[in-house]
């Protein structure tokens, strides 16, 4: 396939091939920011892949007491899974074991365009063994729970969309793990001001991208020996000889538009940064356009 | 885009009931056929009493008022009702949705059973303001009601679900026999308030209150709830609710019927 070249950075003809999901977004307060940052990092750990992980989750952006229902600095943390019931499995699993423990810390629903909703609250209510607290206000359900420190208060339900899109991504390819790193780091750093999206993987970045399947029994996924640099020679590569390191971002968003949004933000501040300093070429990973129903062309996403 | 208003030809010799001139009742209806509405008093009908402007919105305006204008705006389920003057008996009972505002006072059960939707009120509101009738089980469902001026007593009765502010003195057991639900007081109060309620909150903001012996001190706190109703207070134009964003002395109680319910006081206004 013919690339392209921007500002010296290789840009592969190629498409990200994501997929629909399910996705629910929250509102977690605390007492400071410290704290809401820290229930949200705890809610979010481990979900780095629907694959073994039951859910994708990460922080959208943090916000200020104007912006949050109490008042109080939180965070905006988005959630996704492939069917409903895992998602509403997973929420309560997170927001009961990380958000509830939390000190100080309140849960909200944050607004989506989707009309379903998910028990939230409605749920861990029982947690109060008979003291929780139901109250209304202007429109909205909270539950409260009393606990060791006051009170913990939910909102009952929170929105869900079916329009969310899972697996955006971008491969970024450079001559040393350094320069690649660098180039990845801007590129994640850009991504993260874009709203509606998360990229749920340590620090936004994965370096173990997989392949669909294995030589072994029992395992649906394995690494992806046409980007390992130290196979090229070995394994029918797409790694040329200047290839020395390939690091992935993957971006789930609410919406198909704000995927697009953030990879063409990511491939902007890969490119900004030049060969030199950051990466060789930009590529997207694929299953030959089969699987998923949204492509996301790299050639369309160009500064 | 103008209101239907219904000026007030004099004030009615005996009780009339207003429950029929709802937005949704006159949708379609030509000038003749409001006027010859009855108001299952007797022989009168609305053009007996009122002379008619027609409109074009769902938005009705009473110029004038009495307090022998009873249920006004019952069961009323969208738009909007003005009414410059006071009001009798059982104003916005069973309301589902919409917007009822009486400009000056209402008479006793204002509100009663409301199911939604918002009542405001200038004046004062009579006894029993948002209670069930007797034999009712539950009082008000959901909704908002504000009185600006003072309330008889037991306003809040039976409160199952929604919001009632209280500007003005309550009258004796303000909450009583409480299902569920907030009754904010701003004024001073009589009586117990709380008497017998089963759950749901009431918040004292600026009352000097001696606690009955069934609520129990539970202490100040810094209550994110409390955050939480002082932004819906704040969003409906209630000045005091900052007080609610300090810590407040909760009490639970009635303890004569479960104790789930509870009291928030401003912590320095506990005797």
């Amino acid at each position: 396939m013919r690339r392209l070249n921007v500002n010296g950075v290789a840009v592969e003809n190629s498409f990200a091939e994501a997929f629909d999901m399910r996705a629910t977004a929250l509102i977690i307060t605390a007492e400071n920011r410290k704290w809401a940052r820290q229930a949200a990092m705890t809610m979010t750990g481990f979900a780095t892949s629907v694959i073994g992980c039951g859910c994708e989750a990460g922080v959208d952006r943090e916000l200020t007491g104007t912006e949050t229902p109490d008042g109080r600095p939180g965070v905006r943390v988005l959630l996704f899974a492939v069917s409903t019931a895992e998602l509403q499995k997973q929420l309560l699993a997170r927001v009961g074991q990380c958000v509830l423990t939390a000190p100080g810390t309140a849960c909200y629903g944050s607004a989506l365009p989707g009309e379903e909703k998910l028990k939230l609250g409605a749920a861990l209510r029982y947690f109060g063994d008979g003291w929780q607290i139901s109250k209304k206000f202007g429109g909205r359900h909270y539950w409260r729970l009393p606990v060791m420190d006051g009170e913990f208060v939910c909102e009952a339900t929170v929105g869900m969309t079916k329009s969310a899109v899972g697996g955006g991504n971008l491969i970024i390819l450079g001559a040393n793990g350094r320069n690649v790193l660098d180039a990845t780091e801007a590129a994640v750093r850009d991504i993260g001001a874009v709203p509606d999206v998360i990229m749920p993987f340590p620090g936004g970045i994965v370096r173990s991208g997989s392949k669909v399947g294995s030589r072994y029994k029992g395992l649906i996924a394995s690494t992806n020996d046409a980007y390992c640099p130290t196979l090229k020679g070995a394994v029918a590569s797409k790694l040329g000889r200047e290839i020395a390191s390939v690091l992935e971002i993957v971006i789930d968003g609410l919406t198909p538009e704000a995927v697009g949004e953030a990879m063409r933000a990511g491939i902007a501040a890969v490119v900004a940064l030049g060969p030199k300093k950051g990466a060789l070429r930009i590529d997207a990973g694929n299953y030959g356009g089969k699987l998923g129903r949204h492509h996301f062309h790299l050639r369309t996403l160009l500064p | 885009m103008s209101a239907f208003v219904f000026r007030l030809k004099q004030d009615p010799d005996r009780r009339v009931d207003l429950s029929g001139l709802v937005p949704e009742a006159l949708r379609g209806r030509s000038d003749k056929a409001i006027t010859r509405l009855p108001l299952n008093t007797g022989k009168l009908r609305v053009g007996d009493v009122f002379s008619l402007r027609m409109g074009d919105t769902p938005q009705l305006r009473f110029e004038g008022g009495s307090e022998r204008f009873d249920l006004v705006g019952a069961n009323m389920a969208s738009g909007e009702i003005i009414v410059e003057g006071s009001v009798g008996e059982q104003a916005g009972r069973l309301m589902r949705a919409g917007k009822l505002h009486i400009q000056g006072d209402a008479g006793p059960f204002a509100a009663s059973r409301l199911k939604g939707g918002h009542v405001e009120i200038d004046g004062d509101a009579g006894a029993r303001l948002g209670a069930p009738l007797a034999g009712e089980m539950a009082g008000m469902a959901g909704g908002v009601v504000i009185v600006h001026g003072g309330v008889g007593a037991r306003a809040g009765d039976r409160l199952r679900r929604g919001l009632i502010v209280v500007g003005g003195t309550s009258g004796e057991d303000a909450g009583s026999r409480m299902i569920a639900g907030t009754l904010v007081l701003q004024g001073k109060i009589t009586g117990t308030p709380g008497r017998l309620m089963r759950r749901g909150t009431i918040v004292l903001l600026g009352a000097d209150y001696s606690p009955s012996p069934t609520f129990l001190d539970c202490g100040s706190h810094l209550l994110v709830a409390a955050s939480l109703l002082a932004a819906e207070l704040e969003r409906l134009g209630v000045g005091s609710a900052r007080r609610l964003r300090r810590s407040v002395r909760r009490l639970a109680g009635d303890m004569a019927v479960g104790g789930k319910g509870e009291i928030w006081i401003s912590s320095s206004d506990l005797r």
